[in-house]
């Protein structure tokens, strides 16, 4: 009984929706209530600014267990809502994961811990997994714990395409759980209801007046705006191409296919709600989640395209806050997934580009189908078509991210 | 109210003896819990929020650092770049505070006069209109979500006949905005109304028949006044949190990027940009002129004694 419940799509939906909005609603309460005391901490110290941290005393020794923030959707599930790898981890070292859908948008998230985080203190999670931007942000800053490659073997199995970032070239501070490939996830049967084509071609296509309304975005914005600037023909790697002229560009595009209804829903995580109910039958969405949505609708409902003009590619990474306690049992968790059979384990679930090297011969034995799948495994050919968004500078990102909310405020 | 009974308490004895002083100081000690709560958690939070209006923010470092000063400009800019939002805000309140009274009024009448003889039925129809609060309000305000989404049958319905467009949906328009802010106040319109409705004497309508009123005149001229206090309360109680709400506007439940009300700003502000300043400007406008409309409805609807 509890389990037909459970699994019911109606109530998973309604649960998750009401657990991400009851976290914004507390945290802004919290920051509400206890105003006094958080914003002039805020105003007394300059919190956000860099300052040296130490990390705190690692306890992995006596204390056999590590706390982890992670997205939704993305841990292998069986039909009991156990997470198989997770649970073979815990067998083979004896360490308790308390694994935590806690993260449905970067910002969002940040705000979140951003208090405890600049102050070194724990944030609640030993381990957490932002993306890249803002793992970039955190390791700038000062606020995440260098790993120790010792204990860390299988770090020698992480694909070269992920060394050499600027803001962590030897990835002594992140390490990536999965590549993300934004893209357009749309309902088939609707879609073709709908425009009486089969499938998207372009981005353009999104745009078309039979689907106005019916269209969703991503409340990333590297992603969302990313996609469009691509469109427009902008290199968004390149300094020179994505000028904030440009940048700004694709923000009146954005905002005018807001105002106009085109766009209707623009949210993170939870945008897979509005596909499930059949309030969007197009979106900008991240590659891995589609597989998800087709299992749990039993068909092969939901199709996944990536644009000609290009989409934007990036990774969730591993960091450890400076007030994690348990880094040491972070760094085994981190060299069990980087292990090829469990890298393709979890890639068979997740369906989320895996980092892992080895992890396509491992998925061949799983199932050849799936080693043969681009989403997972890309091609070099298939990855030329996926662009990093470029990094930006400091006051850069402030200004961008704001015109990005303001269109989200309608203001 | 307190401070008025203090007053009294030593005002009131002609000559100053020692009972008075001793009630006195009954009074400040009884008080005083009452008093600290406040200084701690509305004056101090209050004065917190309004140095915090006035910081400047620098964002060059990619984080926002704040530094005191005297920035009137962020009232200035907040209002010119949100004005749109926060008139939105006092206008779906209005919308909604009215839609509330309109459905309130004749429900608490029902059962605080015409059911007076039936306790049993009170005390039923009162539950039912609590009811509601058994279950999570965001829960409630989602299933309405679910309910009036795009595919369901009651947006077909209305396409089909032609009073949406086949392109227009309920969700994220104003109008669903307005019936989620509605639902969910009616319970806070209701109870007071019930409060001044039940003890509403039916001999002055009696009466007022006897004078050869007709009923529309008996209920103008003797109902609406004597539930005055109720009516009031009840807007203030609704109206206020309404202003205030973020979360059926918001685009994960009832609203759209259109819909945004000064709640939705600040949130935005507060956990998206880190704009403490803004966020806070936002608020003190909110409260500032929350505050100016309550106290020109008190006055005019003369029931300033009441409060």
């Amino acid at each position: 009984m509890k389990n037909s419940i459970n699994q019911d799509p109606m109530f998973k939906q309604l649960l998750s929706a009401i657990k991400t909005s009851q976290m914004t609603r507390r945290t802004a309460l919290a920051g509400m209530g206890a105003s006094a005391a958080a914003l002039s901490l805020a105003a007394c110290a300059p919190a956000s600014g860099p300052q040296a941290l130490t990390a705190a005393t690692d306890l992995s020794d006596t204390e056999k267990l590590l706390i982890w923030h992670n997205w939704s959707l993305y841990m292998d599930e069986d039909d009991d809502g156990n997470y198989p790898t997770l649970q073979k981890f815990e067998a083979q070292t004896g360490i308790k994961v308390e694994y935590k859908i806690e993260i449905d948008d970067n910002d969002t998230y940040f705000s979140k811990v951003q208090k405890q985080l600049a102050q070194g203190q724990d944030i609640g999670a030993d381990v957490a997994c932002p993306t890249e931007w803002m793992a970039a942000k955190w390791i700038q800053s000062g606020y995440v714990q260098k790993y120790d490659a010792a204990n860390i073997p299988n770090k020698s199995n992480l694909a070269p395409a992920y060394l050499g970032a600027a803001h962590d070239p030897n990835r002594d501070f992140s390490m990536p759980y999965q590549g993300i490939l934004a893209g357009i996830t749309y309902n088939k049967a609707e879609y073709k209801k709908a425009t009486g084509q089969d499938a998207p071609t372009s981005l353009e296509d999104l745009w078309q007046p039979s689907l106005k309304g019916r269209v969703g975005v991503l409340s990333e914005m590297r992603d969302t705006i990313g996609l469009i600037l691509l469109a427009q023909g902008i290199d968004i790697t390149s300094e020179s191409s994505l000028t904030e002229d440009a940048f700004m560009n694709a923000i009146d595009f954005f905002a005018g296919k807001v105002a106009d209804g085109q766009i209707a829903r623009i949210k993170g995580n939870s945008y897979s709600e509005d596909l499930e109910n059949g309030d969007t039958i197009a979106a900008i969405a991240w590659s891995g989640d589609t597989v998800q949505l087709n299992l749990s609708a039993e068909t092969d409902k939901y199709g996944f395209f990536i644009p000609e003009s290009g989409t934007t590619i990036s990774a969730d990474s591993f960091v450890v806050p400076m007030g994690a306690t348990h880094k040491k049992n972070v760094e085994t968790l981190i060299n069990y997934y980087y292990d090829p059979a469990v890298a393709a384990e979890l890639a068979a679930w997740v369906n989320y580009v895996t980092p892992v090297v080895g992890a396509q011969e491992e998925a061949m034995k799983i199932d050849p189908a799936l080693a043969e799948n681009q989403l997972i495994f890309p091609s070099e050919e298939f990855m030329k078509n996926a662009y990093g968004f470029r990094a930006l500078s400091g006051e850069e990102s402030v200004k961008f991210a704001q015109a990005f909310q303001d269109v989200l405020l309608g203001a | 109210m307190a401070i008025a009974a203090f007053g009294h308490a030593t005002g009131s004895g002609h000559k100053p003896s020692t009972p008075g002083k001793k009630s006195a100081k009954v009074a400040i000690l009884l008080l005083a819990p009452g008093l600290m709560y406040l200084v701690i958690f509305f004056v101090a939070p209050l004065v917190s929020l309004v140095i915090t209006s006035l910081q400047t923010v620098d964002y060059t470092t990619g984080f926002a650092v704040y530094s005191y000063g005297f920035e009137i400009a962020n009232y200035v800019n907040v209002v010119s770049q949100y004005g749109e939002q926060i008139g939105r805000s006092f206008i779906y309140a209005f919308f909604a505070t009215i839609a509330a009274l309109l459905i309130s009024y004749p429900l608490a009448y029902f059962i605080g006069v015409k059911a007076r003889r039936y306790p049993l039925l009170q005390a039923l129809m009162l539950t039912l209109v609590i009811a509601p609060f058994f279950i999570s309000f965001l829960l409630r305000t989602f299933a309405w979500k679910q309910i009036f989404s795009n595919e369901s049958w009651i947006v077909t319905t209305l396409q089909s006949i032609g009073v949406l467009a086949s392109d227009q949906y309920l969700v994220g328009t104003p109008f669903l905005v307005i019936f989620g802010l509605t639902y969910n106040f009616i319970p806070f319109m209701t109870l007071p109304l019930y409060t001044s409705l039940e003890r509403l004497d039916i001999r002055y309508l009696e009466a007022g028949a006897d004078l050869y009123a007709n009923p529309r005149k008996v209920f103008r001229k003797v109902t609406i006044p004597l539930s005055m206090p109720g009516i009031v309360s009840g807007t203030l109680l609704t109206f206020i949190p309404i202003a205030g709400d973020y979360v059926n506007a918001s685009g994960l439940f009832l609203g759209s990027t259109q819909t945004a009300m000064l709640g939705n700003v600040v949130e935005s502000k507060f956990l998206k940009s880190y704009d403490y300043p803004t966020a806070s400007a936002l608020s003190v406008i909110l409260m500032g002129a929350i505050m100016l409309l309550v106290t020109f409805y008190v006055r005019r609807s003369g029931t300033d004694d009441l409060l």
